[in-house]
């Protein structure tokens, strides 16, 4: 054996393994932060539990509770109904100012002045944000104030505030975002010769808009419904601040169980709610291959 | 006689005052060292808003010499670092039903009651449940049930006083509900006031389930829909019955907004959404202090109390532990007392507070009689005109109705899979 094919050997073996190298860190980061939290969880769920403590047997009596109770069904359904709204108004309106700022503003710079105005709100807090509608809905807020005023209403309107109106605002206002950035980003992606060439075989506004844009844009706006579906379905902070704690939720469900000192049905309910979000994940995902996007 | 007492009593809280101020070695008789090595110290200590304050932190370190570092946390948080951190805290600053919750698991060390130079003129409220000799003692998990371990090394809750505290009481309050006088258009005198159809939508009551079960209870009572063998301890089918109640008024429309945090309350209020609603007696100070008239309005059923202290973390040792006692003993020593009276609360030593409060401030908090000068907070903000009387009247008049104490029942569990029923409802 010649000393070269010997370096050589170890070239490929390293080249081989380098990969896996290159890797590790995240592997390592993904591990302590995701997995094994993730794995405690799946643990205490089957725990059982009493006032001083965690009680070490195995006990499948946290799901079957919880899985048997008409609460949590209902839950479910007020948080899915929550997020299939909230989805669907974030995607028109998200999709109205992502096609805005690719098709109709015409300069770059001024796209990334208007994409960048679009983000400004998001420096400050999320509850910032979210509790500024407070004042501006309320009984004697803002908006009943104008309206009664300008003698639109006589009587305060009290569905504004602390209601699923208020909650399905909120929701909208802080997560329109999120469907614009991905679905922007894919916009911007697309050949504009194809829609020029869908204009000279005689294609209209809506004609080009139903079979290259949305098409073409699809990957985006999977990934915008990812973020806020995922987002809407482990909310509890918006829910409680504006529905008045008045409204459930399945995360303020949980919150609520954590406060108690429950935590085995807690972690019970964050692996049934888990499982929901990953289920709703995979579906977008068959339906969409947003691999093209990346 | 008892003019003399007072007097001997003053004189010897006086004189340690002075040794406090003199410096802590002196009095103790410690070695030197311990006086300066006690400079480097830094106790941790967390609780709620209601004694997590600033200006005691600051005070510590002016007597004491050495550092205290507070966390301010809601209740359930509060209730869930005693528990599952319990070695991010030196000091336990908590109410007397978490530490049902919590000393059995083995966080805390049982306190000397030796070691505390006050004992004896603790409010017997906390050692035999009975205000006066002959009170009768509130439902609920009061004080004294959970305040003694029978043991040094104990997790058991002991029956009856021992030397040993779970924690040393420092604060309580009797609560009620809060209203706006000028909204409510009428008389508020029980608990079923909360649910008159006539405020319809302008009420709420506390999402603290430990604590929202418990005025749900009073109102059930006063509407006289359900009479509790034990309020603080409900059997399953009283629990049904009290939300199955609740669910019936949230359906109805009965109820504004549920609130967390002491300044949600008030938030509720000042803005008008609620007119009546549960509260926390600082909340409507905190009201009354932005103009706005609220009334925390005594209820012919009585009151819902609730008693904080400070516990021992279980890794305390050493001189870390004898600055804790220290600690401890100058916050019975009537500063503090003096300080919580000053908002309203009520201090566990009563005696040495009074020596830190001018007559006029006792009477007008203590005494239930119309003020003599303008009552200010300890800040020094104006909080009641000359002539203001204090709702509900003098100490004995409310910590002597009260009805139930905030508690934990066997049938926890239940009750807050209940809680979160009606707030899905």
């Amino acid at each position: 054996m010649s000393p070269s094919q010997n370096s050589d050997a170890r070239r490929i073996s390293l080249r081989a393994f380098a990969p896996h190298l290159l890797a590790l860190p995240l592997w390592a980061v993904l591990g302590v932060f995701l997995a094994v939290p993730i794995l405690m969880i799946v643990m205490v769920s089957f725990l059982d539990y009493d006032d001083a403590g965690l009680i070490y047997t195995f006990v499948l009596d946290n799901y079957r509770d919880q899985l048997g109770s008409a609460v949590l069904w209902r839950t479910y359904f007020h948080t899915i109904q929550f997020a299939v709204l909230v989805w669907a108004l974030t995607l028109s309106i998200g999709f109205t100012v992502a096609y805005f700022l690719a098709f109709h503003v015409r300069t770059q710079l001024w796209q990334m002045v208007l994409f960048q105005l679009c983000a400004i709100p998001f420096l400050t807090s999320n509850i910032i944000r979210m509790i500024s509608w407070i004042p501006t809905l309320g009984r004697n807020g803002l908006l009943n104030q104008a309206l009664a005023a300008s003698g639109v209403i006589d009587k305060p309107l009290e569905w504004l505030l602390f209601s699923d109106f208020a909650i399905v605002l909120a929701f909208v206002h802080l997560y329109t975002l999120f469907m614009v950035v991905p679905i922007f980003n894919t916009m911007m992606r697309i050949d504009r010769s194809l829609i020029e060439a869908a204009r000279d075989a005689g294609a209209g506004f809506w004609d080009v808009l139903r079979n290259v844009i949305i098409p073409l844009s699809l990957p985006g706006i999977a990934i915008g419904t990812i973020f806020v579906v995922t987002l809407v379905m482990g909310d509890f902070v918006t829910v409680r601040m504006m529905g008045g704690g008045q409204s459930a939720s399945v995360g303020l469900m949980m919150s609520n169980s954590i406060g108690l000192l429950q935590y085995p049905t807690a972690a019970a309910q964050a692996m049934v709610l888990l499982i929901t979000v990953l289920l709703m994940v995979a579906a977008i995902l068959r339906v969409v291959d947003i691999r093209k996007e990346l | 006689m008892t003019s003399a007492i007072t007097r001997r009593r003053a004189l010897k809280s006086a004189a340690a005052g002075i040794g406090l101020a003199a410096g802590s070695g002196a009095l103790t008789g410690f070695p030197t060292i311990w006086a300066q090595n006690i400079k480097n110290i830094t106790l941790r200590q967390f609780g709620t808003g209601v004694s997590g304050q600033n200006p005691i932190a600051a005070k510590v370190k002016q007597d004491l010499g050495f550092t205290l570092n507070m966390t301010v946390l809601d209740t359930d948080a509060a209730a869930q670092r005693a528990r599952t951190q319990p070695n991010s805290y030196d000091i336990a600053d908590i109410e007397y039903f978490i530490v049902k919750k919590v000393f059995p698991a083995g966080v805390l060390q049982p306190m000397d009651t030796r070691k505390l130079k006050n004992f004896d003129k603790i409010v017997p409220l906390f050692i035999t449940g009975k205000l006066t000799p002959d009170s009768v003692i509130a439902q609920g998990t009061a004080p004294h049930t959970v305040g003694f371990v029978e043991g040094k090394d104990s997790l058991k809750f002991a029956k009856k006083p021992t030397e040993w505290f779970t924690m040393v009481p420092t604060i309580y309050n009797a609560d009620t509900l809060g209203i706006r006088p000028d909204l409510v258009g009428r008389p508020i005198t029980q608990w079923k006031d909360l649910v008159d159809p006539a405020f319809k939508g302008k009420a709420s009551i506390l999402n603290i389930p430990s604590i929202g079960i418990m005025d749900a209870a009073m109102v059930c009572e006063s509407l006289g829909v359900i009479k509790y063998a034990d309020k603080g301890n409900m059997t399953k089918a009283e629990i049904d019955k009290t939300i199955g109640k609740l669910i019936e008024f949230k359906k109805a429309g009965q109820f504004r907004a549920f609130w967390k945090s002491f300044d949600e309350s008030v938030n509720l209020m000042t803005s008008g959404e609620v007119i009546i609603q549960s509260m926390w007696s600082p909340a409507v100070a905190a009201v009354r202090s932005k103009g706005i008239a609220c009334t925390y309005q005594p209820l012919k059923e009585g009151y819902r109390s609730w008693g904080g202290g400070l516990g021992l973390a279980k890794h305390l040792k050493g001189l870390e532990l004898d600055a804790a006692y220290e600690y401890i003993n100058w916050y019975l020593s009537g500063w503090v007392g003096a300080y919580l009276n000053r908002q309203g609360y009520y201090s566990a030593v009563l005696d040495t507070a009074k020596q830190f409060m001018k007559p006029e401030e006792w009477a007008f908090w203590m005494e239930g009689k119309p003020a003599a000068i303008d009552i200010t907070a300890p800040d020094g903000t104006l909080m009641e005109k000359k002539g203001a009387v204090r709702d509900g009247g003098s100490f004995y008049e409310r910590m002597g109705h009260v009805a139930c104490w905030n508690s934990v029942m066997d049938e926890d569990k239940y009750m807050v899979q209940k809680w979160n029923e009606f707030i899905a409802a």
